[in-house]
Protein backbone atom coordinates (compact mmCIF):
# COMPACT_ATOMS: atom_id res chain seq x y z
CA UNK A 1 0.00 0.00 0.00
CA UNK A 2 2.65 2.40 0.96
CA UNK A 3 4.86 1.08 -2.34
CA UNK A 4 1.57 2.38 -4.36
CA UNK A 5 1.18 5.60 -2.70
CA UNK A 6 4.88 6.40 -3.63
CA UNK A 7 3.84 5.39 -6.94
CA UNK A 8 1.55 7.77 -7.66
CA UNK A 9 3.58 10.70 -5.92
CA UNK A 10 6.38 9.87 -8.14
CA UNK A 11 4.47 10.13 -10.84
CA UNK A 12 2.37 12.73 -10.11
CA UNK A 13 5.49 15.24 -10.50
CA UNK A 14 5.05 14.99 -13.71
CA UNK A 15 2.27 16.78 -14.25
CA UNK A 16 3.33 18.35 -17.63
CA UNK A 17 4.49 15.18 -18.94
CA UNK A 18 0.71 13.61 -18.43
CA UNK A 19 -0.73 16.59 -19.50
CA UNK A 20 0.96 16.86 -22.69
CA UNK A 21 -0.18 13.00 -22.71
CA UNK A 22 -3.39 13.45 -22.82
CA UNK A 23 -3.77 17.02 -25.06
CA UNK A 24 -1.76 13.97 -27.56
CA UNK A 25 -4.29 11.19 -26.74
CA UNK A 26 -7.05 13.80 -27.06
CA UNK A 27 -5.76 15.17 -31.19
CA UNK A 28 -5.04 11.01 -31.99
CA UNK A 29 -8.71 10.39 -30.69
CA UNK A 30 -10.34 12.68 -32.56
CA UNK A 31 -8.33 11.79 -35.97
CA UNK A 32 -9.21 8.16 -35.49
CA UNK A 33 -13.23 8.56 -34.83
CA UNK A 34 -13.43 10.41 -38.20
CA UNK A 35 -12.23 7.03 -39.44
CA UNK A 36 -14.25 5.03 -37.70
CA UNK A 37 -17.25 7.49 -37.94
CA UNK A 38 -17.19 7.19 -41.83
CA UNK A 39 -16.58 3.23 -41.80
CA UNK A 40 -20.03 3.03 -39.46
CA UNK A 41 -21.42 5.37 -41.50
CA UNK A 42 -20.83 3.03 -44.54
CA UNK A 43 -21.73 0.01 -42.12
CA UNK A 44 -24.32 1.02 -39.73
CA UNK A 45 -24.15 -1.86 -36.98
CA UNK A 46 -21.37 -3.30 -37.85
CA UNK A 47 -19.46 -5.64 -35.23
CA UNK A 48 -22.78 -5.21 -33.33
CA UNK A 49 -21.48 -1.24 -32.82
CA UNK A 50 -23.77 1.47 -33.82
CA UNK A 51 -21.94 5.04 -34.59
CA UNK A 52 -21.90 6.55 -30.95
CA UNK A 53 -20.93 3.06 -29.91
CA UNK A 54 -17.88 3.31 -32.06
CA UNK A 55 -16.80 6.79 -31.06
CA UNK A 56 -16.87 5.82 -27.53
CA UNK A 57 -14.90 3.16 -27.81
CA UNK A 58 -12.33 4.86 -29.82
CA UNK A 59 -12.11 7.33 -26.87
CA UNK A 60 -11.95 4.97 -24.23
CA UNK A 61 -9.02 3.07 -26.00
CA UNK A 62 -7.15 6.38 -25.85
CA UNK A 63 -7.84 6.75 -22.53
CA UNK A 64 -6.59 3.70 -21.80
CA UNK A 65 -3.06 3.87 -23.19
CA UNK A 66 -1.72 6.07 -20.25
CA UNK A 67 -2.64 3.89 -16.97
CA UNK A 68 -2.76 0.60 -19.38
CA UNK A 69 0.94 1.65 -21.03
CA UNK A 70 -0.48 0.22 -23.93
CA UNK A 71 3.10 1.58 -25.96
CA UNK A 72 5.34 -0.37 -23.60
CA UNK A 73 7.74 0.50 -20.78
CA UNK A 74 6.73 2.00 -17.51
CA UNK A 75 8.63 -0.28 -15.67
CA UNK A 76 12.07 1.27 -14.20
CA UNK A 77 12.63 -2.84 -13.84
CA UNK A 78 14.59 -3.06 -17.65
CA UNK A 79 17.38 -0.06 -16.95
CA UNK A 80 17.48 -1.69 -13.40
CA UNK A 81 18.50 -5.12 -15.33
CA UNK A 82 20.63 -3.36 -17.48
CA UNK A 83 22.90 -1.32 -14.94
CA UNK A 84 22.84 -4.28 -12.27
CA UNK A 85 20.96 -3.03 -10.16
CA UNK A 86 18.25 -5.81 -10.02
CA UNK A 87 21.09 -8.03 -7.94
CA UNK A 88 19.78 -6.17 -5.51
CA UNK A 89 16.33 -6.41 -5.94
CA UNK A 90 16.51 -10.21 -6.38
CA UNK A 91 17.87 -10.10 -2.81
CA UNK A 92 15.51 -8.52 -0.80
CA UNK A 93 12.68 -10.07 1.07
CA UNK A 94 9.81 -8.50 -0.56
CA UNK A 95 8.87 -10.11 -4.10
CA UNK A 96 10.28 -8.37 -6.86
CA UNK A 97 7.18 -8.93 -8.73
CA UNK A 98 4.86 -7.60 -6.16
CA UNK A 99 6.64 -4.68 -4.77
CA UNK A 100 6.71 -4.06 -9.10
CA UNK A 101 3.37 -4.42 -9.21
CA UNK A 102 2.18 -2.04 -6.11
CA UNK A 103 4.86 0.63 -7.95
CA UNK A 104 2.84 0.93 -11.32
CA UNK A 105 -0.68 0.33 -9.98
CA UNK A 106 0.05 3.77 -8.11
CA UNK A 107 1.58 5.04 -11.26
CA UNK A 108 -1.69 3.53 -13.02
CA UNK A 109 -3.84 5.56 -10.86
CA UNK A 110 -2.42 8.61 -11.29
CA UNK A 111 -2.42 8.42 -14.64
CA UNK A 112 -5.78 7.05 -15.18
CA UNK A 113 -6.60 11.14 -13.54
CA UNK A 114 -4.71 12.68 -15.44
CA UNK A 115 -4.77 10.75 -19.16
CA UNK A 116 -7.77 8.86 -19.32
CA UNK A 117 -10.51 11.60 -18.05
CA UNK A 118 -9.46 14.41 -20.49
CA UNK A 119 -9.55 12.30 -23.88
CA UNK A 120 -13.02 11.11 -22.31
CA UNK A 121 -14.74 13.99 -21.75
CA UNK A 122 -13.41 16.11 -24.85
CA UNK A 123 -14.67 12.72 -26.94
CA UNK A 124 -18.15 13.51 -25.37
CA UNK A 125 -18.51 17.38 -25.62
CA UNK A 126 -17.29 17.26 -29.39
CA UNK A 127 -18.80 14.11 -30.72
CA UNK A 128 -21.15 12.69 -27.77
CA UNK A 129 -20.07 9.17 -26.21
CA UNK A 130 -22.42 6.73 -24.51
CA UNK A 131 -22.02 6.54 -20.95
CA UNK A 132 -23.50 3.81 -18.74
CA UNK A 133 -26.09 5.01 -15.86
CA UNK A 134 -26.29 1.95 -14.02
CA UNK A 135 -23.82 2.13 -10.64
CA UNK A 136 -23.04 -1.69 -11.52
CA UNK A 137 -21.89 -1.10 -14.88
CA UNK A 138 -19.23 1.37 -13.15
CA UNK A 139 -18.63 -0.84 -10.79
CA UNK A 140 -17.65 -3.45 -13.22
CA UNK A 141 -15.75 -0.92 -15.32
CA UNK A 142 -13.51 -0.05 -12.57
CA UNK A 143 -12.71 -3.74 -11.69
CA UNK A 144 -12.45 -4.91 -15.45
CA UNK A 145 -9.67 -1.87 -16.06
CA UNK A 146 -8.19 -2.59 -12.72
CA UNK A 147 -7.55 -6.45 -14.08
CA UNK A 148 -6.55 -4.66 -17.36
CA UNK A 149 -3.69 -3.04 -15.53
CA UNK A 150 -2.47 -5.93 -14.46
CA UNK A 151 -2.39 -7.76 -17.48
CA UNK A 152 -0.85 -5.35 -18.83
CA UNK A 153 2.04 -5.10 -16.14
CA UNK A 154 1.93 -8.74 -16.03
CA UNK A 155 3.00 -8.78 -19.36
CA UNK A 156 5.59 -5.56 -19.17
CA UNK A 157 7.32 -7.57 -16.02
CA UNK A 158 8.23 -10.44 -18.64
CA UNK A 159 9.29 -8.50 -21.37
CA UNK A 160 11.35 -6.46 -18.64
CA UNK A 161 13.01 -9.58 -16.88
CA UNK A 162 14.06 -10.94 -20.29
CA UNK A 163 16.47 -8.43 -20.42
CA UNK A 164 18.39 -11.15 -17.79
CA UNK A 165 18.71 -13.81 -20.68
CA UNK A 166 19.17 -11.75 -23.85
CA UNK A 167 20.65 -8.31 -21.82
CA UNK A 168 19.32 -5.74 -24.91
CA UNK A 169 15.53 -5.92 -24.33
CA UNK A 170 14.20 -3.59 -26.99
CA UNK A 171 13.58 -6.30 -29.30
CA UNK A 172 11.50 -8.25 -27.27
CA UNK A 173 9.86 -4.64 -26.51
CA UNK A 174 8.69 -3.58 -29.77
CA UNK A 175 7.77 -7.22 -31.05
CA UNK A 176 5.06 -7.00 -27.56
CA UNK A 177 4.15 -3.58 -28.69
CA UNK A 178 2.92 -4.82 -31.69
CA UNK A 179 0.86 -7.91 -30.21
CA UNK A 180 -0.32 -5.21 -28.25
CA UNK A 181 -1.54 -2.32 -30.23
CA UNK A 182 -2.50 -4.96 -32.74
CA UNK A 183 -4.36 -7.56 -30.22
CA UNK A 184 -6.05 -5.38 -27.61
CA UNK A 185 -8.17 -3.61 -29.64
CA UNK A 186 -6.40 -0.33 -30.12
CA UNK A 187 -6.67 -0.02 -33.43
CA UNK A 188 -9.91 -1.15 -34.32
CA UNK A 189 -12.88 -3.20 -32.17
CA UNK A 190 -11.60 -6.81 -32.29
CA UNK A 191 -14.99 -7.53 -32.68
CA UNK A 192 -14.51 -6.24 -36.57
CA UNK A 193 -11.60 -8.02 -37.47
CA UNK A 194 -12.57 -10.59 -39.35
CA UNK A 195 -13.63 -14.81 -39.29
CA UNK A 196 -10.67 -16.95 -37.42
CA UNK A 197 -8.47 -13.96 -36.83
CA UNK A 198 -11.13 -12.07 -34.75
CA UNK A 199 -11.76 -15.46 -32.91
CA UNK A 200 -7.82 -15.68 -31.83
CA UNK A 201 -7.45 -11.66 -30.67
CA UNK A 202 -10.76 -12.33 -28.74
CA UNK A 203 -9.00 -15.51 -26.92
CA UNK A 204 -5.67 -13.66 -26.42
CA UNK A 205 -4.14 -11.69 -23.12
CA UNK A 206 -4.37 -8.54 -25.17
CA UNK A 207 -8.07 -8.51 -25.24
CA UNK A 208 -8.39 -8.08 -21.24
CA UNK A 209 -6.43 -4.55 -21.74
CA UNK A 210 -8.42 -2.54 -23.81
CA UNK A 211 -11.39 -4.46 -25.73
CA UNK A 212 -12.89 -6.19 -22.71
CA UNK A 213 -13.10 -3.28 -20.38
CA UNK A 214 -14.62 -1.33 -23.67
CA UNK A 215 -17.30 -3.59 -24.02
CA UNK A 216 -17.84 -3.29 -20.20
CA UNK A 217 -18.13 0.35 -20.70
CA UNK A 218 -20.73 -0.05 -23.40
CA UNK A 219 -22.42 -2.94 -22.40
CA UNK A 220 -21.69 -5.10 -24.83
CA UNK A 221 -20.68 -8.46 -22.82
CA UNK A 222 -22.11 -10.00 -19.99
CA UNK A 223 -19.98 -8.45 -16.91
CA UNK A 224 -19.11 -11.41 -15.01
CA UNK A 225 -18.07 -13.43 -18.02
CA UNK A 226 -15.75 -10.62 -19.21
CA UNK A 227 -14.21 -10.42 -15.37
CA UNK A 228 -13.74 -13.78 -15.66
CA UNK A 229 -11.78 -14.02 -18.80
CA UNK A 230 -9.64 -11.14 -17.48
CA UNK A 231 -9.26 -12.47 -14.06
CA UNK A 232 -7.99 -16.03 -15.83
CA UNK A 233 -5.29 -14.09 -17.74
CA UNK A 234 -4.16 -11.97 -14.49
CA UNK A 235 -3.43 -15.48 -12.72
CA UNK A 236 -1.62 -16.66 -16.25
CA UNK A 237 0.94 -13.98 -16.12
CA UNK A 238 1.26 -13.50 -12.64
CA UNK A 239 2.69 -17.01 -12.23
CA UNK A 240 4.36 -16.40 -15.50
CA UNK A 241 6.24 -13.63 -13.91
CA UNK A 242 6.59 -15.78 -10.49
CA UNK A 243 8.38 -18.97 -12.18
CA UNK A 244 10.30 -15.80 -14.10
CA UNK A 245 11.50 -14.34 -11.23
CA UNK A 246 12.53 -17.61 -9.80
CA UNK A 247 14.54 -18.82 -12.33
CA UNK A 248 16.51 -15.34 -12.89
CA UNK A 249 17.28 -15.31 -9.59
CA UNK A 250 19.64 -18.64 -10.37
CA UNK A 251 20.33 -17.01 -14.03
CA UNK A 252 21.17 -13.39 -13.42
CA UNK A 253 24.06 -11.76 -15.30
CA UNK A 254 25.37 -8.62 -13.52
CA UNK A 255 27.56 -6.56 -15.91
CA UNK A 256 30.27 -4.06 -14.31
CA UNK A 257 31.92 -4.01 -11.03
CA UNK B 1 26.97 10.14 -42.63
CA UNK B 2 29.97 8.47 -40.41
CA UNK B 3 28.26 9.08 -37.40
CA UNK B 4 25.25 7.76 -38.88
CA UNK B 5 27.69 4.05 -39.79
CA UNK B 6 28.36 4.37 -36.17
CA UNK B 7 25.11 3.61 -34.55
CA UNK B 8 24.10 1.47 -36.64
CA UNK B 9 26.97 -0.35 -36.03
CA UNK B 10 26.46 -0.02 -32.06
CA UNK B 11 23.19 -1.64 -32.51
CA UNK B 12 24.16 -4.77 -34.79
CA UNK B 13 26.04 -5.80 -30.93
CA UNK B 14 22.80 -7.38 -30.06
CA UNK B 15 21.95 -9.01 -33.30
CA UNK B 16 18.85 -10.61 -31.94
CA UNK B 17 17.55 -7.66 -30.48
CA UNK B 18 18.44 -5.91 -34.05
CA UNK B 19 16.68 -8.39 -35.75
CA UNK B 20 13.37 -7.85 -33.38
CA UNK B 21 13.59 -4.44 -34.02
CA UNK B 22 13.96 -4.27 -37.46
CA UNK B 23 10.98 -6.62 -38.22
CA UNK B 24 9.02 -5.46 -35.31
CA UNK B 25 9.19 -1.90 -37.11
CA UNK B 26 7.97 -3.34 -40.51
CA UNK B 27 4.71 -5.37 -38.92
CA UNK B 28 4.08 -1.78 -36.72
CA UNK B 29 3.84 0.05 -40.12
CA UNK B 30 2.50 -3.06 -41.30
CA UNK B 31 -0.36 -2.80 -39.02
CA UNK B 32 -1.46 0.15 -40.38
CA UNK B 33 -2.68 -1.03 -43.72
CA UNK B 34 -3.97 -3.90 -42.07
CA UNK B 35 -6.45 -2.12 -40.74
CA UNK B 36 -7.11 -0.40 -43.63
CA UNK B 37 -7.14 -3.87 -45.05
CA UNK B 38 -9.51 -4.79 -42.30
CA UNK B 39 -12.02 -1.76 -42.93
CA UNK B 40 -12.33 -2.48 -46.36
CA UNK B 41 -13.50 -6.02 -46.10
CA UNK B 42 -16.18 -4.33 -44.80
CA UNK B 43 -17.20 -1.46 -47.05
CA UNK B 44 -16.43 -0.90 -50.56
CA UNK B 45 -15.56 2.54 -50.14
CA UNK B 46 -14.20 5.19 -47.18
CA UNK B 47 -15.38 8.79 -47.43
CA UNK B 48 -15.63 8.29 -51.49
CA UNK B 49 -12.22 6.59 -51.67
CA UNK B 50 -11.81 3.17 -53.32
CA UNK B 51 -9.06 1.11 -51.42
CA UNK B 52 -6.30 1.16 -54.04
CA UNK B 53 -6.78 4.76 -53.83
CA UNK B 54 -6.57 5.04 -49.58
CA UNK B 55 -3.74 2.75 -50.72
CA UNK B 56 -2.15 5.44 -52.85
CA UNK B 57 -3.03 8.10 -50.08
CA UNK B 58 -1.41 5.67 -47.70
CA UNK B 59 1.97 4.84 -49.59
CA UNK B 60 3.18 8.77 -50.71
CA UNK B 61 2.86 9.90 -47.27
CA UNK B 62 3.72 6.58 -46.25
CA UNK B 63 7.19 7.01 -48.35
CA UNK B 64 7.22 10.98 -47.32
CA UNK B 65 6.93 10.09 -43.00
CA UNK B 66 9.21 7.24 -43.45
CA UNK B 67 11.91 8.84 -45.05
CA UNK B 68 11.50 12.20 -43.19
CA UNK B 69 11.91 10.13 -39.72
CA UNK B 70 14.62 8.26 -40.91
CA UNK B 71 16.51 11.30 -41.63
CA UNK B 72 15.58 13.58 -39.85
CA UNK B 73 12.57 11.96 -36.64
CA UNK B 74 15.32 12.26 -33.99
CA UNK B 75 14.80 15.99 -33.64
CA UNK B 76 11.67 15.40 -31.15
CA UNK B 77 14.23 13.85 -28.70
CA UNK B 78 15.69 17.63 -28.32
CA UNK B 79 14.15 17.74 -24.51
CA UNK B 80 15.97 14.19 -23.57
CA UNK B 81 19.21 16.01 -24.49
CA UNK B 82 18.63 19.63 -22.62
CA UNK B 83 17.57 17.49 -19.80
CA UNK B 84 20.43 15.17 -19.50
CA UNK B 85 22.84 18.30 -20.69
CA UNK B 86 24.13 16.27 -23.35
CA UNK B 87 22.81 18.83 -25.66
CA UNK B 88 25.82 21.09 -24.55
CA UNK B 89 27.89 18.78 -25.64
CA UNK B 90 26.48 18.79 -29.19
CA UNK B 91 26.84 22.75 -28.99
CA UNK B 92 30.51 22.79 -28.88
CA UNK B 93 30.59 20.44 -31.38
CA UNK B 94 32.31 21.82 -34.82
CA UNK B 95 29.36 19.81 -36.59
CA UNK B 96 25.71 22.03 -36.39
CA UNK B 97 23.75 20.20 -33.60
CA UNK B 98 20.30 20.16 -35.94
CA UNK B 99 22.37 17.66 -38.13
CA UNK B 100 23.75 16.06 -34.63
CA UNK B 101 20.44 15.57 -33.62
CA UNK B 102 18.85 13.96 -36.68
CA UNK B 103 21.77 10.94 -36.58
CA UNK B 104 22.17 10.58 -33.19
CA UNK B 105 21.00 6.88 -32.29
CA UNK B 106 20.16 6.57 -35.75
CA UNK B 107 18.42 2.72 -36.46
CA UNK B 108 19.00 0.32 -39.18
CA UNK B 109 14.99 -0.83 -38.01
CA UNK B 110 13.98 2.68 -40.44
CA UNK B 111 14.88 1.26 -43.58
CA UNK B 112 12.08 -1.52 -42.67
CA UNK B 113 9.78 1.36 -42.81
CA UNK B 114 10.05 2.89 -45.59
CA UNK B 115 9.99 -0.32 -47.71
CA UNK B 116 7.12 -1.06 -45.98
CA UNK B 117 5.32 1.96 -47.64
CA UNK B 118 6.49 1.65 -50.91
CA UNK B 119 5.68 -1.51 -51.01
CA UNK B 120 2.04 -0.64 -50.52
CA UNK B 121 2.69 2.46 -53.22
CA UNK B 122 3.76 0.23 -55.81
CA UNK B 123 1.04 -1.98 -55.27
CA UNK B 124 -1.49 0.75 -55.32
CA UNK B 125 -0.06 2.00 -58.35
CA UNK B 126 -0.33 -1.49 -60.18
CA UNK B 127 -4.23 -1.79 -59.13
CA UNK B 128 -5.28 2.22 -59.99
CA UNK B 129 -6.28 2.89 -63.80
CA UNK B 130 -5.63 6.63 -63.65
CA UNK B 131 -4.27 9.04 -66.24
CA UNK B 132 -0.64 8.20 -66.78
CA UNK B 133 0.13 11.45 -67.99
CA UNK B 134 -0.03 12.66 -64.32
CA UNK B 135 2.14 10.59 -62.80
CA UNK B 136 4.95 12.82 -62.98
CA UNK B 137 2.82 14.34 -59.64
CA UNK B 138 4.26 11.81 -57.56
CA UNK B 139 7.80 12.03 -57.41
CA UNK B 140 7.17 15.40 -57.01
CA UNK B 141 4.65 14.97 -53.93
CA UNK B 142 6.38 12.77 -52.07
CA UNK B 143 9.73 15.18 -52.33
CA UNK B 144 7.31 17.99 -50.99
CA UNK B 145 6.03 15.65 -48.75
CA UNK B 146 9.40 14.61 -47.10
CA UNK B 147 10.35 18.69 -46.70
CA UNK B 148 6.59 19.54 -44.97
CA UNK B 149 7.32 16.71 -42.82
CA UNK B 150 10.34 17.51 -41.84
CA UNK B 151 9.60 21.23 -41.15
CA UNK B 152 6.65 20.10 -38.83
CA UNK B 153 9.38 17.92 -37.16
CA UNK B 154 12.08 20.58 -36.46
CA UNK B 155 8.81 23.04 -35.20
CA UNK B 156 8.21 20.25 -32.98
CA UNK B 157 11.81 20.17 -31.83
CA UNK B 158 11.91 23.92 -31.45
CA UNK B 159 8.86 23.94 -29.41
CA UNK B 160 10.95 21.47 -27.08
CA UNK B 161 13.21 24.57 -26.30
CA UNK B 162 10.50 25.82 -24.30
CA UNK B 163 8.49 22.88 -23.59
CA UNK B 164 11.26 20.90 -22.13
CA UNK B 165 8.70 19.20 -19.26
CA UNK B 166 6.14 18.07 -22.24
CA UNK B 167 7.96 16.96 -25.61
CA UNK B 168 4.25 14.69 -25.99
CA UNK B 169 2.81 17.72 -27.30
CA UNK B 170 4.46 17.70 -30.66
CA UNK B 171 4.19 13.68 -30.86
CA UNK B 172 0.36 15.36 -31.45
CA UNK B 173 1.58 16.79 -34.82
CA UNK B 174 4.38 14.95 -36.13
CA UNK B 175 2.74 11.43 -35.45
CA UNK B 176 -0.68 12.62 -35.67
CA UNK B 177 0.04 14.15 -38.60
CA UNK B 178 1.18 10.90 -40.46
CA UNK B 179 -1.99 9.96 -38.64
CA UNK B 180 -4.07 12.78 -40.65
CA UNK B 181 -2.77 11.72 -44.12
CA UNK B 182 -2.97 8.19 -44.32
CA UNK B 183 -6.74 8.48 -45.32
CA UNK B 184 -8.59 10.29 -47.37
CA UNK B 185 -9.03 13.86 -45.73
CA UNK B 186 -12.79 13.84 -47.06
CA UNK B 187 -13.34 11.92 -43.80
CA UNK B 188 -12.33 14.20 -41.50
CA UNK B 189 -14.63 17.26 -40.10
CA UNK B 190 -14.62 20.31 -42.65
CA UNK B 191 -12.71 22.72 -40.25
CA UNK B 192 -10.02 20.18 -39.37
CA UNK B 193 -9.75 19.70 -43.23
CA UNK B 194 -9.38 23.73 -43.79
CA UNK B 195 -6.67 24.05 -40.60
CA UNK B 196 -5.06 20.79 -42.04
CA UNK B 197 -4.81 23.17 -45.81
CA UNK B 198 -4.15 27.07 -44.58
CA UNK B 199 -2.70 26.78 -41.14
CA UNK B 200 -0.33 23.82 -41.17
CA UNK B 201 -0.17 22.80 -44.44
CA UNK B 202 -0.32 18.79 -44.43
CA UNK B 203 -3.00 18.75 -46.96
CA UNK B 204 -0.36 18.98 -49.50
CA UNK B 205 1.67 15.94 -48.59
CA UNK B 206 -0.66 13.95 -50.69
CA UNK B 207 -4.37 15.27 -50.30
CA UNK B 208 -4.40 18.23 -53.06
CA UNK B 209 -2.01 16.43 -55.22
CA UNK B 210 -3.44 13.58 -54.91
CA UNK B 211 -6.71 14.37 -55.72
CA UNK B 212 -4.74 15.83 -59.22
CA UNK B 213 -3.16 12.63 -59.88
CA UNK B 214 -6.63 10.68 -59.13
CA UNK B 215 -8.27 13.14 -61.05
CA UNK B 216 -11.15 13.43 -58.46
CA UNK B 217 -13.03 16.90 -57.35
CA UNK B 218 -12.31 18.21 -54.09
CA UNK B 219 -15.37 17.59 -51.71
CA UNK B 220 -14.47 20.63 -50.22
CA UNK B 221 -14.66 22.28 -53.19
CA UNK B 222 -11.79 24.28 -52.98
CA UNK B 223 -9.77 26.07 -56.01
CA UNK B 224 -7.98 23.79 -58.54
CA UNK B 225 -4.55 25.65 -58.24
CA UNK B 226 -4.01 24.62 -54.94
CA UNK B 227 -3.19 21.29 -56.48
CA UNK B 228 -0.17 22.48 -57.61
CA UNK B 229 1.02 24.60 -54.53
CA UNK B 230 2.88 21.90 -52.81
CA UNK B 231 6.13 22.71 -53.62
CA UNK B 232 5.32 26.88 -52.51
CA UNK B 233 3.63 24.82 -49.33
CA UNK B 234 6.49 23.21 -48.54
CA UNK B 235 9.22 26.05 -49.01
CA UNK B 236 7.02 28.52 -46.57
CA UNK B 237 6.86 25.72 -43.80
CA UNK B 238 10.43 25.34 -43.90
CA UNK B 239 11.12 28.54 -43.58
CA UNK B 240 8.74 28.83 -40.81
CA UNK B 241 10.54 25.61 -39.14
CA UNK B 242 14.07 26.94 -39.72
CA UNK B 243 13.36 30.04 -38.14
CA UNK B 244 11.79 28.89 -35.21
CA UNK B 245 14.93 26.45 -34.82
CA UNK B 246 17.26 28.99 -34.64
CA UNK B 247 14.80 30.87 -32.43
CA UNK B 248 14.65 28.21 -30.13
CA UNK B 249 18.38 27.48 -30.46
CA UNK B 250 19.40 31.38 -29.60
CA UNK B 251 17.24 31.31 -26.53
CA UNK B 252 18.50 28.14 -25.53
CA UNK B 253 19.76 28.17 -21.34
CA UNK B 254 21.98 25.34 -20.34
CA UNK B 255 20.22 23.48 -17.22
CA UNK B 256 24.00 23.48 -15.86
CA UNK B 257 26.22 20.47 -15.48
Amino acid sequence: MTIFRYGFRRHATYRAAAFAGAFTNTIFGVLRAYVLIALWSARPGLGGYDVTDAVTFCFLTQAFIGPMQVFGGGLELSQRVRTGDVALDLVRPASLQMWSLADDLGRAAFLFLARSVPPTVVGAAVFGINVPVDPVTWAAFLVSVTLGIVVSFGLRYLVALSACWIVDERGVQSMSLVMTTFFSGMMLPLAIFPGWLGTLAQALPWAAMVQVPADVFLGKTAPLGALAFQALWVAVVLAAGALATRSARRKVVIHGG
Amino acid sequence: MLLAVTWIRAAAQYPLSMAMLTIGSFVVTGLDIAVILIIFSHTGSLGGFTLPEVMFLYGTSGVSFAVADMLFGNVDKLSQHVKSGTFDAMLIRPVSPFVQMAVDRFTFQRFGRTAQAATVLIIALTRLDMPWQRAWMIPLMVLCGIVLITAVWTLGGAIQFILTDAPEIANAFTYGGGQLTQYPLSVYGNDLVRAATFIVPLAFVNWQPGLFVLDRPDPLGLPYWLRFLGPVAALALACVAAFAWRAGLRRYRSTGS
